[in-house]
């Protein structure tokens, strides 16, 4: 309304080039793990014939598509479950209750923002794959993820955005504080839930580094880890392997891009923009 | 859902009661009156169950974070080797020689010239194209949410599947140069050491934008629309406005997607190894975290690869700083 007419259309055509930018490569994956022989010419992008789930089979064959899958589910699952329990704890007596050292814990979250993951990644991998003895297991790899600090963040925020006296009103029936926070706290804060579902799925789902060090064992890797390898390693080998490399990136990929398109009004701004600025 | 469920809520207690027994029984006394608990309230808060709920997560900071990054610190010092299990090995003190090793050689320092590169590339055109597309994305009604969608589908997407994808896209018969034609890169664009860390900051410019995009959305909203409309009546026009109202009042926005775009950056790891395979050619992509992995994990030299580590946090806290200043000044 703001902007004159020709102004506007110039803004929509922006628009519109960048978002063809941003969804083309995924048209072309799936059109290529879709055909049987994907070329890479520009008719080539628009085929008539040669449909197949071939691709599909071909990657399974190299990888243990479902195996690699069920590894990623786990480890996600995993991930998912320790922020959503612990973290809904933690950003609960962070935002409602009142104890010494509530103050230290919240400059120290601010802190391990910092801290970036590659630092660590060397006595991480000495204290999980050595000392502990946890190379090869879900529990080494879901240990690094198991709170999400920008989780406790969000979780922290819509707890503080509660009015107290819903809180004071079920204090003074009777309940106890963990009472409040099963009964009263948490039901309030569904759609954080919601949004920290999505951000945390996101993260060991997509992952690649730690899984791939500390999983030697082809059974144990996750989806992204399975596919690396067979894209460095095996597609070399492989007469044809653009078919089912496109074929492995559209299994890794659409879990989350469906999850994302069907609970995308969550995915929203202030409340991950709260948790990345604390 | 909401009916209070006995068994469940124990279900909640019991990783932090288990620690400290007098919070694992809900009951009025821990958030009301608690004259009979005096000494322990004065040493531990009104509410001490809030020291019992965030226990696991203060053991995650600590064995995660906290022990992991003093221990990268103290390797870094030290003449360090993986040893099995059980074995005791010596670990002399060597001060700086694991740092003197790093930065003598050659494929360390060309991979922090590497980075540098990408930063180049990669910081500007995502803190500049995140901003025009927020406040293009903002001023539209119609098809907002689709164009939202399609600028965060990469974000969410895992890299590696992208990747696959893109070495398709940009290999020496691929799509890009198809089109190109007599114009494509010799040799093609990942395999050409002038081109590779170049594409590889595209790839992480497009792949992160949306993420951005999102940060600059949320700062827009704070913006008063009123400030553009008494500018649109003196006759501003929307460059005039874009630039006297949206930058300044992105600020702070900016700061934040400056820093964090330099942490994506030096953090660098899965592009170089896969989409170059291995940092190549000749090096002309390999990032420090690839050089981590290689000289602590695949070459058994984790003090070396500590130094590496602690000096790239050093830098990015430098650079951090650095963006601050600027951002504040201007």
């Amino acid at each position: 309304m703001r902007t004159r007419t020709p102004a506007r259309i110039m803004l929509y055509v922006l628009l519109a080039l960048a978002a063809v930018a941003f969804v083309f490569p995924f048209y072309f994956m799936i059109v290529g793990a879709l055909q049987e022989d994907p070329t890479t010419t520009p008719a080539g992008m628009f085929p008539i014939g040669g449909w197949t789930l071939e691709n599909f089979a071909l990657i399974d064959e190299r990888v243990p598509l479902l195996r690699a899958l069920l590894n990623s589910v786990v480890f996600t699952l995993g991930v998912l479950l320790g922020t959503l329990t612990f973290g809904l704890c933690a950003g609960y007596a962070l935002s409602r209750l009142h104890w010494r050292g509530r103050g230290v814990l919240f400059v120290v979250m601010l802190g391990v923002q910092m801290v970036p993951f590659q630092l660590l990644m060397i006595p991480l991998y000495v204290q999980v794959a050595g000392s502990y003895g946890l190379g090869d297991t879900f529990a080494g790899m879901i240990l690094p993820f198991l709170i999400n600090t920008t989780a406790v963040f969000i979780f922290r925020q819509f707890f503080l955005a509660l009015p107290e006296e819903m809180f004071e009103a079920a204090r003074i029936d009777g309940a106890g504080e963990l009472r409040v926070l099963w009964s009263i706290a948490i039901p309030l804060v569904r759609p954080a839930v919601a949004t920290v579902t999505l951000i945390t799925f996101i993260g060991p789902w997509n992952e690649f580094l730690w899984p791939f060090l500390i999983t030697k064992d082809a059974t144990m890797q996750p989806l992204a880890v399975a596919l690396a390898n067979y894209i460095s390693n095996i597609a070399q080998t492989v007469a044809n392997p653009n078919g089912a490399i496109l074929a492995g990136a559209c299994a890794l990929a659409l879990p989350v891009v469906l999850l994302f398109c069907l609970f995308q009004k969550y995915f929203t701004a202030s409340d991950i923009g709260a948790g990345v600025k604390g | 859902m909401t009916t209070p469920n006995t068994t469940r809520t124990a279900g909640v207690t019991n990783p932090t009661g288990a620690a400290r027994p007098e919070g694992a029984e809900p009951g009025p006394r821990t958030g009301g009156s608690g004259a009979s608990h005096g000494p322990l309230r004065r040493l531990l808060g009104a509410q001490p169950l809030g020291l019992g709920l965030s226990l696991p997560y203060i053991l995650f900071l600590a064995t995660v974070m906290a022990y992991p990054l003093g221990y990268a610190v103290y390797i870094s010092f030290f003449d360090y080797v993986f040893t099995a299990p059980g074995m005791d090995m010596d670990h002399p003190f060597v001060g700086l020689e694991n740092y003197r090793i790093a930065l003598t050689d050659p494929r360390v320092l060309q991979s922090f010239g590497n980075i540098a590169v990408f930063l180049v590339i990669n910081v500007p055109l995502t803190v500049i194209l995140s901003m025009v597309f927020a406040s293009a994305l903002n001023s539209v009604t119609r098809w907002a949410a689709a164009f939202r969608v399609a600028f965060y589908v990469p974000y969410v997407t895992a890299s590696v599947s992208l990747i696959g994808v893109w070495m398709l896209l940009f290999s020496q018969d691929g799509l890009v140069n198809t089109i190109l034609g007599p114009l494509a890169p010799e040799p093609s664009w990942l395999v050409n050491d002038a081109l590779a860390m170049p594409s590889i900051a595209l790839f992480v410019t497009w792949k992160q934008l949306g993420f951005y995009i999102l940060l600059f959305l949320a700062a827009l909203q704070n913006v008063p629309g009123e400030l553009y409309e008494s500018a649109s009546t003196d006759g501003a026009g929307i460059l005039q406005r874009f630039r006297h109202i949206t930058v300044p009042g992105l600020r702070a926005t900016t700061m934040l997607v400056l820093i964090l775009s330099i942490i994506t950056g030096a953090n660098l790891f899965t592009e170089p190894y896969l989409l170059t395979s291995g940092g190549g050619p000749d090096g002309a992509s390999t990032s420090p975290v690839l050089m981590i992995y290689q000289k602590g994990i695949q070459q058994g030299n984790p003090d070396v690869a500590s130094a590496i580590g602690v000096m790239l946090v050093i830098l990015v806290g430098v650079l951090s700083l650095a963006s601050t200043r600027l951002t504040k000044e201007r």
